[in-house]
């Protein structure tokens, strides 16, 4: 079983002096591949500090975090640049989408980083988005979506390149019980095929169907609960279990 | 990828298409004033340089001095169209007994041995305002010059139509004339004026020849001229008294200023000018004046390029400030771009595509605004354009764009992508 993640006392301090804030208090985690990790904790926990660290968008102010074995901190910025692109899909908790770019073109977007061409990336981004139920919302900017419409726009922006790695900041956060199990559905499938996900989350469940629960509190982990074991197929809407395709 | 970073640039231009604009607005400015202002400067010191050329080549006019002036250069060949130009004494002190020039004195500067810089020789009466009449049309001609043949060469005046007076004419006293443009169009209209006789001061004149027009030269109107044999001349209009001024015409434009010091040097000796007392002629010598108008002229169009350059370097500052604006006002753009895996380069390069695209066609549209400007007439000067302030306008515009878009295109790339997120 190789280890995809690989937090070794992480810590991160935001500002200094009177005013720091401790977001991480030495976070101990590794997460094998295939694995499916849900991060509960109330607000402000630090979930999506440890997040943006995992996804090579921040660095930790104490401690190593290694990638696939690597260590993020020494790599240099191009490296980042394609690990970031390769090897991550993020989804942001704000969708973080680019304004006056339409939906196809937002989804495109990292496939043209990655040197995809045209045709090839037009085709999988019309994919990505018919897979999160927005095939015809395809010519829409984000200013023309509504929230949850846009979530799935992240999320199929974070699945078009295919990643090993699926990294999910409250990914149903604004989305009805139908688009969630929409999100969700692609979530276990991407499972079932081996990637590894980590996604955050408040709902019982939607952590419900992860392999795997940590709870944050203040900056620490105080529960790391298994749910079904790395190898074998994610519990699936109500502990059924998903099918391999 | 790099076909994208293009794409991405463009349509970061095209989203806000205002400011784009009036970014190349100011850069077109700049540049087109560039070429246009050079252009003014030039084509002012061309004609300067053509109207000085048209005096007449290699050349030097002594004139009597009218008063003890300064030391200094002047202008020869000159003194038909701007008596009044500041002449030039030899030395200072007392005046000696003042002596005017005479046919001796020029006879004397033609002496081959003594003065053997010098080409040829003419000594020039005038007589202003004529009155000539043909046929009952009668027009005042504003010079009525009486010299010999080798004025035409010396001051630049070649015919048009018929033959320049000989040698011989001015021998036998004959009564021949050739005549500017303008006297002819008054007098003749559309008649060939060429063997027809005209009258002055009741003394018949006939026409042999008639000049190339030479144009207005600010002054007057060096056309309204004639010119006879000397003699001829002095017996109708001028009497026998002093020349009005000797032309002489160095035999090369290095020989000039030898020609000058040879004519100097008689005339001192022949006036009895010694070191303490004041000449009583002056030099005019066209290559002193043609280089002191070109130098002040090349002056004025450095004046007019660096108030130019300040109107570029303006625009410059205008495509810096857009482009801070932009990458700041884009910063979360930036962030989103780098988390999902745009290398630092790309982020770098779209900023600087845009940058130089609005530099480019900014400068481009300069480019043309001043090519198109510059035909047309401007305060009376018609603009020549100078094509390497082309090749500057537009290699400093880009230049511009490219410096000042690389600073914060190179700040906005170095972000982490969560600082650039987190940017409101
Ligand atoms: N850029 C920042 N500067 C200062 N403090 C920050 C910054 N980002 C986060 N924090 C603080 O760090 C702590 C953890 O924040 P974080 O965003 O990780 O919480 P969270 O668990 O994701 O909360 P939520 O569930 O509301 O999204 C919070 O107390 C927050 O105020
Ligand atoms: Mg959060």
């Amino acid at each position: 079983m190789t280890t995809v993640l690989d937090v070794q006392d992480v810590t991160k301090v935001y500002g200094t002096g009177d005013t720091a804030v401790h977001a991480l208090r030495g976070v101990r985690l590794t997460v094998d591949q295939g694995d499916y990790v849900a991060i509960m904790g109330a607000s402000g926990s630090g979930k999506s500090t440890l997040m943006n660290i995992l996804g090579c968008l921040d660095v930790p102010s104490g401690g190593r975090y290694l990638l696939d074995g690597l260590d993020v901190g020494a790599l240099d910025d191009r490296r980042l640049a394609v690990l970031r692109n390769r090897r991550i899909g993020f989804v942001f908790q704000s969708f973080n989408l680019i304004p006056r770019m339409s939906a196809l073109a937002n989804v495109e977007l990292p496939l043209a980083y990655g040197g995809v061409k045209a045709a090839e990336r037009r085709r999988r981004a019309l994919a990505a988005l018919a897979q999160v139920g927005l095939a015809d919302r395809v010519g829409h900017e984000p200013n023309e979506l509504s929230g949850g419409q846009q979530q799935r726009v992240a999320v199929a922006r974070a699945l078009v390149t295919s990643p090993a790695l699926l990294l999910a900041d409250e990914p149903t956060g604004n989305l009805d019980t139908r688009s969630t199990e929409d999100v969700l559905g692609v979530l276990d499938r991407l499972s079932a095929d081996g990637r590894t996900i980590v996604l955050i989350t408040h709902e019982d469940d939607v952590a419900a169907r992860a392999k795997r629960v940590i709870r944050l509190v203040d900056g620490r982990i105080v529960e790391d609960r298994r749910a079904a074991p790395v190898a074998g197929p994610p519990p699936g809407p109500m502990g059924t279990g998903v099918r391999h395709r | 990828m790099t076909l994208e970073v293009l794409r991405f640039a463009l349509r970061g231009l095209a989203a806000n298409k205002l400011r784009s604009g009036l970014t190349t607005l100011g850069i077109l400015i700049g540049v087109g004033a560039v070429i246009m202002l050079v252009a003014v400067g030039n084509g002012s010191s061309q004609q300067v340089q053509k109207n000085i050329e048209r005096l007449g080549t290699n050349t030097l006019t002594v004139m009597p001095s009218t008063s003890g002036g300064r030391g200094g250069g002047g202008g020869g060949g000159f003194a038909r169209l701007l008596r009044a130009a500041g002449g030039a004494a030899q030395q200072t002190g007392p005046r000696a007994q003042a002596k005017s020039l005479t046919v001796d004195d020029a006879r004397a500067l033609a002496d081959a041995k003594s003065a053997p810089s010098v080409k040829s020789v003419s000594p020039v009466v005038t007589a202003s305002s004529a009155n000539a009449t043909y046929e009952g049309t009668a027009h005042a001609i504003q010079q009525f010059v009486g010299t010999y043949p080798a004025y035409f060469e010396a001051s630049n005046d070649p015919v048009a139509r018929g033959t320049y007076f000989s040698d011989d004419d001015v021998l036998n006293d004959r009564k021949v004339v050739v005549i500017g443009n303008t006297v002819a169009e008054d007098l003749f209209g559309t008649v060939d004026p060429l063997g027809r006789q005209i009258t002055v001061s009741g003394v018949n004149f006939t026409v042999v020849g008639v000049l190339k027009t030479k144009g207005s030269s600010g002054f007057q109107d060096a056309d309204d001229v004639a010119i006879a044999p000397l003699p001829a001349v002095q017996q109708s209009l001028t009497g026998y008294g002093a020349l009005n001024q000797i032309v002489v015409q160095a035999k090369s434009p290095k020989t000039v200023d030898a020609a000058q010091s040879e004519v100097t040097g008689i005339l001192n000796q022949r006036h009895d000018i010694t070191g303490s007392n004041t000449a009583d002629f002056q030099i005019l010598n066209q290559a002193s004046l043609q280089s002191a108008i070109s130098s002040s002229s090349r002056t004025f169009t450095v004046l007019l390029g660096a108030v130019a350059a300040i109107s570029l370097l303006v625009g410059g500052i205008g495509i810096t400030n857009i482009m801070l604006v932009t990458v700041t006002e884009r910063t979360r753009e930036i962030g989103i771009r780098k988390a999902i895996g745009a290398p630092k380069g790309a982020i770098l390069g779209q900023f600087l595509v845009e940058a130089t695209v609005l530099s480019l066609l900014g400068g481009l549209l300069g480019v043309a605004a001043g090519v198109i400007g510059s035909q047309f007439t401007v305060v009376g000067v018609q603009p020549v354009i100078v094509p390497s302030s082309i090749a500057l306008a537009l290699g400093v515009s880009v230049a511009i764009g490219l410096f000042f878009g690389s600073y914060p295109a190179n700040r906005a790339a170095k972000l982490r992508p969560i600082e650039a997120l987190r940017h409101e």
